[in-house]
Parts: structure tokens; C-alpha cells; sequence
């Protein structure tokens, strides 16, 4: 059985060149980058070669890059870094309701703490209206944090606008990059963004790697306090060889950036096309403004667990907003958000594709899922109505 | 995550549909979280001739609602109200732990069944 893997929004595979380009400093470029000695002066360059790297796909200043070991640990810096260097300030910090659990249960946390947090409803494209952003801002706030792209839809937010609200009212304004890095061209510098979180393994990296940006002046009370790491913002030992992956991995992003944008495009509209044919189903987010390579469909009567189960029995790997698959009780809240009916987020599955899917992996989905879904309805008792 | 003999009732449920003329109706469950099942059943002479299933749900309230119709079917109606959700995930190797109290209804809905069938019984007399 062909496999095929249609979740790179979980995680990606790491690319032959960038495996080549770890291994040695899992060998023989075993030094610390700090020492000053002969076996830490190589591991240093490297590290500040993949910065380069990374900063290059964001177009940011080598200083305003702090390697993390993961997406979530970027936004927890930001998020509480900037709350508590700002707290003499305000005590507001304005979110989204579809926001990554990384930046949810960061904020849920600084609510327990005191901190007053409003989240910010979407619409049923999964966008919010800025004019209610311009509302929530109040001479308390102090942080706007705002996804860059949704995980589950893809839907892209309006960052330079909001950067542009943040940045006339005086407010910090962090985004969570994690899906966005590598599959859309990002620009700190004309965007007005004064943080934004980035990780490895989604865009081709290993995992265990992850960077902030952080725009110069900006100040930030450090998660993880140590040695003088990463100009004394983030302690800890760098982690050599996942840097110099990310590194590797930011390269390629950059160089195959336009190729891959229209590939995804192409396989994603091919995909909404052919399933698009199955009666009774949805395509939840902005058309337009999504990343090229995510589709999130719900099928209405059926749940997604069960969909991901008979996909996977065909070696086809796909996610689901169902609550079966989230190891909770609650469906999708950013389907949910979207006001989209129980049945319908938990009957969503979502296709995120990635550089190696091809046009034959799209044709075989399509041709598989009439039938499973067919064959999950003639035994739903939701369907029976509808016909 | 699921055992072997879950997969198996998933990828080959017993008894899906409608009883025609079912004596007794149970439907247990709801959308908010995520499972539906209605269970039919033809009750004669006290046992239970004939039941079928339709559910809308994952894996778990698939292969759930499958295996109780394998277990109750040709049961006499006391035999049948012994069987609880414990004794039909254990009759499938067990079930994932997050999956013990939201997908795990089969029973429910065959309880429910029961009931319905002698609510029918009583109005009749």
C-alpha cells in the first residue's frame, strides 16, 4: 500500500539536505558553541550561519533572532515576556478566539495571574473585524497577539494592518508564524510586527527547534533564565544540530519558495475541485485568504475520526477538528468559532499538503473518498432525512 | 490506538440499519459530543429476534454499537439488560481511555431500546 501523507500542518518530513547538513554536528562538530576554544569556534559559525539563514526568510537583523526548542516555547516568551516587562504599563492583552493552544493557554495562564485578556470573535470565513480590534485597544493594553495563519483552515490574517493598528496605538504586537514561515513570503521590517514565533519541523527542519523574533528595543522578560545565551534572552546550551537543520531548512524555503507556492496551489484547488463533487460538504475558511497548501472540508452527517480511520486504512494520513482526535469532549473550537454546527466541525477533516504530494496522491484521495463517505453515511442516523 | 478487534467491527460493523417494524427505539447521545447512535430492536416472546444499529460517531462508537448487536442478538430481554458499556468494551479488548466515557453508549442505547419497547408493551395492555 502507497503511503501517502497529507498532514505536513502536523508536522513535515525533514529533507534529505537538511539531514546531511545536521549530521556532522551530531559527530564530529560535537563543541560548545560558547567556548573559545578549537572545538567550539566551528559549532559557533554554524549556529550563526542558520541564524543568518532564518533571518533571512523573515527578513530580520541577526540580533533580533532568539533560537527557542519549540513553536510553543517562542510564543510563551513573547506572550509572557512581554506581559511582565510591560506590566507597569497595562495589564491587557487583546487575542483571537482560534488562536494555537501555544498562545490560548499562554494567555489563559496570565488571566490567572491578573492579567485581563479579551479574545477576539471571527467570522464565519475565520476572520476578524479590525474595527473591533480597534475597539478592544484601551490604555491598558499592552500586547495584540494575532496568528499569522490559522492551523486548522489556513486562513491568513491581516497582519500588516494589524501591525499598522499596533503600531499607532502604541501597542506590542506579536504573531504566531508556525504555519505561515516558508509557505508565504513573511517581512518583519513592512509588516509593524514586533514579535513573531517561528518553528523547525514545519517547514521541512527537525524538530525540537524553533526561533523568536524579536525587533530591536523591544524588551522582554526571559522564560528560561541561565547563562549568557542568545544575548542573555534564553538560557541553555544551544541545540547545535537542530539549529543548523532549521538553518538548512530556512535555505531551501526561501530559494524554493515561489516553485512551491504554486505547486501546493495547484494539488489544493485540484483537491477542493474533485471532492468538491460530493454532495453535502464544506470548505470552512476564507477561499482566498488561506495558505496554499491547507484545505479544511467538513462532511456533513459523518464524523472525522471515523473518515481519518477509513483513509488511513487506504495509507492516506490526514487530521481531523473532531474532538475524537483531540482527546477532549469539545470539537474544534476554531470551527466552532467560525459558528459552524457541532456536526459539521466534528465531521471536518483537514489536508495539509507539502512539497513531495503530487497530482496522482490528489486523484487517488479523489477517487477514495466518495466512498467512504458514502459508506459512513449509510450507517449515519443524521443522514437519513437529507437524502 | 484501538485493539485489533475494534478496527475489525469498525471496518466490518454487524447489523447496520433499521429493524422494520421495531418493537423498541433507542437513540442516546448528542452533537456537541460528537456521538449519535439509535439502536432497533424485534422483540418476540421475550427475546430479542432481531437488532440493527445506525451511529454517527468515531471508531469507538462504531465498533461499540457493532459489537452490541452481536452481543444481544437471540438474547432473551433480561440477559440483554445486563450488558453495560464495561461489558461491551471489554468484549472489545478494551477501549482507549479518553474514549471510555464519550463513544462508550452502545449499551445505553440498547437499554434505551428495552425500555422504549416496554413502554409500548405497557400501553397496549
Amino acid at each position: 500500500m502507497n503511503k501517502i501523507y497529507f498532514d505536513h500542518n502536523a508536522t513535515t518530513p525533514v529533507l534529505g539536505e537538511v539531514f546531511d547538513a545536521i549530521v556532522p554536528f551530531l559527530k564530529d562538530q560535537w563543541g560548545n558553541p560558547s567556548s573559545i576554544h578549537w572545538a567550539g569556534r566551528g559549532t559557533r559559525k554554524a549556529v550563526e550561519d542558520a541564524r543568518e539563514s532564518v533571518c533571512r526568510l523573515l527578513n530580520c537583523q541577526n540580533v533580533e533572532l532568539i533560537f527557542t526548542s519549540t513553536g510553543t516555547e517562542g510564543d510563551n516568551h513573547a506572550i509572557k515576556g512581554a506581559a511582565y516587562a510591560n506590566k507597569n504599563k497595562g495589564n491587557h492583552i487583546i487575542t483571537t478566539k482560534v488562536e494555537h493552544p501555544a498562545v490560548l493557554n499562554t494567555c489563559k495562564h496570565l488571566a490567572k495571574e491578573g492579567f485581563e485578556v479579551t479574545y477576539l470573535d471571527v467570522d464565519s470565513d475565520g476572520l476578524i473585524d479590525l474595527d473591533a480590534l480597534k475597539a478592544a485597544i484601551t490604555p491598558k493594553t499592552i500586547l495584540i497577539t494575532v496568528m499569522f495563519a490559522n492551523n486548522e483552515t489556513g486562513v491568513i490574517f491581516p497582519i500588516k494592518e494589524i501591525g499598522d493598528i499596533a503600531k499607532e496605538r502604541g501597542v506590542l504586537f506579536h504573531t504566531d508564524a508556525v504555519q505561515a514561515a516558508g509557505k508565504v513570503p513573511i517581512d518583519v521590517q513592512s509588516l509593524n510586527v514586533d514579535l513573531l514565533t517561528v518553528s523547525g519541523h514545519k517547514i521541512y527542519g527537525p524538530k525540537g527547534v524553533g526561533a523568536l523574533f524579536v525587533k530591536r528595543g523591544v524588551r522582554l522578560v526571559p522564560l528560561i533564565h541561565g547563562g549568557h545565551h542568545e544575548r542573555n534572552r534564553r538560557g541553555g546550551t544551544e541545540n547545535v544540530a537542530g539549529i543548523v537543520g532549521f538553518g538548512k531548512a530556512a535555505e531551501i524555503a526561501i530559494r524554493d519558495m515561489d516553485k512551491e507556492i504554486e505547486h501546493l496551489k495547484a494539488l489544493k484547488d485540484r483537491l477542493e475541485a474533485g471532492l468538491g463533487k460530493i454532495p453535502h460538504i464544506k470548505v470552512n475558511g476564507h477561499l482566498d485568504k488561506r495558505l496554499p497548501n491547507t484545505s479544511n472540508i467538513s462532511f456533513e452527517f459523518v464524523e472525522g475520526e471515523s473518515l481519518l480511520l477509513n483513509l488511513d486504512m487506504k495509507g492516506i494520513a490526514a487530521s481531523s477538528g473532531s474532538a475524537c482526535t483531540s482527546g477532549s469532549l469539545e470539537p474544534s473550537h476554531v470551527l466552532v468559532s467560525m459558528g459552524l454546527s457541532h456536526e459539521l466541525s466534528h465531521g471536518s477533516v483537514r489536508f495539509s499538503l507539502g512539497k513531495s504530494n503530487t497530482v496522482e496522491e490528489i486523484d487517488y484521495l479523489i477517487e477514495i473518498m466518495p466512498p467512504i463517505v458514502e459508506r459512513m453515511r449509510s450507517m449515519s442516523p443524521l443522514y437519513a432525512g437529507a437524502k | 490506538m484501538y485493539s485489533e478487534k475494534v478496527m475489525e467491527h469498525f471496518s466490518n460493523p454487524r447489523n447496520v440499519g433499521e429493524v422494520d417494524n421495531a418493537s423498541g427505539i433507542g437513540m442516546v447521545g448528542n452533537p456537541a459530543c460528537g456521538d449519535i447512535m439509535k439502536l432497533t430492536i424485534k422483540v418476540e416472546n421475550d427475546v430479542i429476534t432481531d437488532v440493527k444499529f445506525k451511529t454517527f460517531g468515531c471508531g469507538a462508537a462504531i465498533a461499540t454499537s457493532s459489537m452490541v448487536t452481536e452481543l444481544v442478538k437471540g438474547k432473551g430481554l433480561d440477559e440483554a439488560e445486563k450488558i453495560s458499556n464495561a461489558t461491551v468494551a471489554e468484549a472489545l479488548d478494551g477501549l482507549p481511555p479518553v474514549k471510555m466515557h464519550c463513544s462508550n453508549l452502545a449499551a445505553d442505547a440498547l437499554h434505551s431500546a428495552i425500555e422504549d419497547y416496554k413502554k409500548k408493551l405497557a400501553e397496549k395492555k
